[in-house]
């Protein structure tokens, strides 16, 4: 194991612009905005990812991840967020390879569908202007946005989450300094 | 011509500037002192830590002090400091049964083990102005005091419990719930119902209790006991694993026994009503026990009918910063929507008028 | 940026009460008009007077940001004012009463009469999120309709005033659907106001302190006020003019000028009346 690095370097206000970069993507469904810059995560950590769950992860969210023990220690220490014993019951789930199924994630109930679980998950790129056609709530008209790095079978499975509204899981993307988001309102018609 | 009015933001300073000149009163006049406030006003102190949910004996005088005697204005004033500290954890349960006591009656048997103690009460006086108070500086009678100190003794519910014929509580696993830092949600456990009574207002829980005893809800409570005195405070710090005593409380216990006709599942036994709150409070801590019976009706098969056996109803109104709060908003500006009353109203009524027109012409 | 007040954390909350409060808010802007429980804080001003607004400006403010705080659609009445300072003592952040130069604007019973626009979010105090409340006080059972979609209680309500007085009588806190799936109060604004909420550019955020719940509505989502189809929803306004700066189409306060009947009526927005007069002004010149 290697020594760990730093988190925030100044915990409230990079939380706070952390935070904001989030809310601005889940209210915009489908812009990217940058999060993270200057954190040094260990591998295979990315800034964006790591920066959504040093803002919003603490020891109240269980927390699921791939990342191994590197990545295991850096978020223990600097979020601390208790491991979820199983991924039905985690508040987060980071994902920095392949996903799970998203109908794996808690979903919520009728009556406190805000229970259902955020997935952040790491891909390869992020870009506004092409590929996914995406309209809902935060979009005046239609957000393209191509994303490089989902498995096969991902849209599928998002429009079987989308058919849950309002129980659902929401969807944090990212990419190095990027992420955007899908929360589960959102309806994507492939490109 | 009309110019908007403006100016609020001195007015407001001007006001509590006011304010701190009424708080010190007539000048001629010593000031209070917080010692004075905490050593001379007891109760009120205790009052404002049960309702402030906050046991620090100097702060609730300085907020007493502050508020000018105002009892929910000084607990509202511990709250606000309160939510700014950390939080350590959760202490491990009072041993009340350990309890340095120096009060301890019980209704319920005539003399018991460790006998009943009266203790500093109000009981028993006769509630004549005292005027000799009005003359400072006059010496006060000592108390005389007892050869040995009250031991610890057992409480008498336990007494009941080991005969089979009191209710057993489910001593429950983990962390009991925080209503400072999750939302009620419904219906409540005990825990949280308890948490609720024992920081809710005096007032309103005092006339739920009594409600009971009136008719609505009741069960033919008996005091078991009454205890009043300082239990050992104990927390297991994570770094070392065992607990440690952290300080000493003072608290009020009250058990009250009531009746349990018994279901399918339990024999007919007695049933606890708990109260316990910080410091000498025995009207809180009795009314509390009342309320907490009322409120485990729906648990113990019981008809649900009086205001209060209702949890929602008693977990929501009884805490009087949330409620001074919300009734004293009434006195901000509303005039905005007062103003679409007023055309509402406006427009309803020229079209009644139109109306009775039109039928006068037909 | 003024140096925050010692000894508290920026913006007031600690951090996990922060958290606490953004992940409820990320909850909340994804299941539109949904109302989420929070473990609202006892903060330093009275429930009912805008502790869940603070809360949720506490916990997305940043400095970065121009803060604007109106009460009845004005900067300087005494609440406004009185919050706007705890802002500036413990976040030292900017503040401005002019819209268009503000980031976050928090409200209490108004929605700015100028359009907001993408990079600006309107944090409204809320008294009583439920909008089932008054037909339903219990919240295990408004839950329970909500989780139904079930809405026939209100209906109902509405037509219960067309029946007896012609029209629909709630003049505000007029119930909205948010996004065709949720019941919402849109807290106690006139309801000359709902139509702004509809596809409204900025986000809107809803925190009631002392009820403890928080709700939003997305940039761009479908805002409806409940109406019949033949009775259609009719947003309400003085039928006067604005005695300062002339405006027919702002929301309009009414002022008692004497004890003989005497009254006018003013903007209750004071910064779009203000713009305007010095707009008069300046094209006078």
């Amino acid at each position: 194991m290697t020594a760990l690095t730093p988190g925030f370097a100044d915990p409230v206000l990079d939380a706070q612009a952390a935070f904001r970069a989030v809310l601005e993507a889940m209210s915009r469904p489908g812009r990217v905005q940058r999060a993270g810059a200057g954190l040094a995560p260990p591998a295979p950590l990315m800034p964006a990812a790591a920066a959504v769950l040093l803002a919003l992860a603490d020891s109240g969210t269980p927390l699921v991840h791939d990342g191994g023990e590197d990545a295991d220690a850096w978020l223990r220490f600097h979020a601390g967020a208790p491991v979820s014993p199983t991924l039905a019951e985690a508040a987060f789930v980071l994902a920095t390879g392949a996903p799970p199924a998203l109908s794996a994630l808690g979903t919520g109930t009728e009556e406190e569908p805000e229970r259902g679980a955020t997935l952040v998950v790491q891909v390869a790129s992020l870009a506004e202007g092409d590929g996914w056609r995406l309209i809902g709530p935060g979009i005046e008209r239609e957000h393209r946005l191509a994303v490089e790095g989902l498995p096969p079978g991902f849209v599928q499975a998002w429009t079987a989450n989308r058919a849950l509204f309002p129980r659902g899981v929401d969807v944090v993307l990212c990419a190095g300094e990027h992420l955007a988001a899908l929360p589960r309102g959102i309806t994507i018609a492939e490109g | 011509m009309y110019v908007a009015v403006k100016g609020g933001e001195r007015a407001i300073s001007a006001a509590h500037a006011w304010l701190d000149e009424t708080r010190r009163g007539d000048p001629a006049v010593p000031e209070l002192t917080v010692a004075q406030v905490e050593q001379q006003m007891p109760l009120a102190v205790d009052r404002v830590m049960a309702e402030g949910s906050c046991h620090d004996r100097f702060l609730a005088a300085l907020a007493i002090k502050q508020a000018k005697g105002d009892l929910i204005e000084a607990a509202f004033l511990l709250r606000a400091y309160r939510t700014t500290l950390p939080r350590f954890g959760a202490s491990a349960p009072l041993e009340t049964g350990a309890m340095r006591l120096r009060r301890r009656i019980s209704a319920t048997y005539k003399d018991l083990p460790g006998g009943q103690v009266l203790g500093p009460t109000f009981d028993y006086t006769h509630r004549l102005l005292d005027f000799a108070l009005a003359a400072e500086g006059t010496e006060r009678a000592t108390a005389p005091e007892a050869d040995a100190p009250v031991p610890a003794v057992p409480r008498v519910t336990e007494l009941l419990a080991r005969e089979g014929l009191m209710q057993r509580e489910d001593p429950g696993d983990g962390e009991p719930g925080d209503l400072t830092r999750e939302p009620l949600a419904f219906p409540a456990a005990r825990d949280v119902r308890l948490q609720n009574l024992a920081r809710g207002d005096e007032g309103f829980v005092l006339a739920l209790g009594y409600s009971t005893q009136r008719g609505y809800g009741g069960n033919h409570p008996f005091v078991g006991e009454i205890r009043v005195g300082h239990v050992a405070v104990e927390f297991t710090p994570p770094e070392l694993g065992f607990p440690i005593e952290i300080g000493e409380i003072a608290v009020t216990e009250c058990q009250m026994v009531n009746q349990f006709k018994g279901s399918r599942t339990e024999p007919p036994q007695f049933t606890r009503g708990y109260g316990l709150v910080f410091g000498h409070g025995e009207r809180r801590a009795m009314a509390m026990a009342l309320v907490d019976r009322a409120l485990r009706s729906a648990e113990l098969g019981e008809d649900v009918t009086a205001p209060a056996q209702d949890q929602e109803f008693v977990l929501y109104h009884s805490d009087n910063i949330e409620a001074t709060g919300f009734v004293e908003h009434l006195k901000l500006p509303h005039y905005v929507d007062f103003q679409s009353e007023l055309e509402n109203l406006r427009t309803i009524r020229a079209a009644l008028v139109r109306e009775s027109l039109r039928e006068a012409a037909e | 940026m003024n140096a925050p007040l010692e000894g508290y954390n920026f913006a007031y909350l600690d951090e996990a009460t922060k958290r606490m409060l953004r992940r409820t808010i990320l909850k909340a802007v994804a299941i539109p008009g949904h109302q989420i429980p929070f473990g609202a804080r006892e903060m330093p001003l009275p429930y009912g007077w805008g502790t869940g607004g603070i809360q949720v400006t506490a916990a997305i403010l940043g400095p970065a940001d121009t803060l604007k705080v109106i009460d009845q659609g004005a900067d300087d009445t005494t609440n406004a004012i009185s919050i706007r300072r705890f802002f500036t003592r413990v976040a030292g952040v900017a503040t401005t009463e002019r819209t268009a130069e503000a980031t976050i604007i928090q409200t209490r019973h108004r929605i700015p009469e100028a359009p907001l626009r993408e990079n600006q979010v309107l944090v409204y105090q809320v008294p009583q999120p439920e909008p089932l409340s008054k037909l339903e006080p219990r919240r295990a059972e408004t839950k329970r309709l909500h989780a139904l979609a079930d809405y026939g209680l209100m209906h109902v309500r509405l037509y219960e005033d067309i029946a007896r007085l012609g029209h629909i009588a709630k003049a505000y806190d007029y119930p909205v659907m948010v996004g065709g799936r949720y019941l919402m109060s849109p807290s106690p604004i006139p309801a000359f106001d709902n139509p702004k909420m509809h596809r409204m550019a900025a986000l809107q955020l809803f925190g009631a302190g002392r009820e403890k719940r928080i709700y939003a509505i997305p940039p761009y989502t479908d805002v409806r006020s409940l109406d019949f189809e033949d009775h259609p929803f009719r947003p309400i306004r003085a039928p006067q003019d604005c005695a300062l700066c002339g405006s027919r189409e702002s929301y309009l306060d009414e002022v008692i000028t004497d004890d003989r009947g005497g009254r006018l009526f003013v903007c209750s927005d004071t910064d779009y009346c203000g713009e305007r007069v010095a707009a008069r002004g300046a094209a006078a010149c």
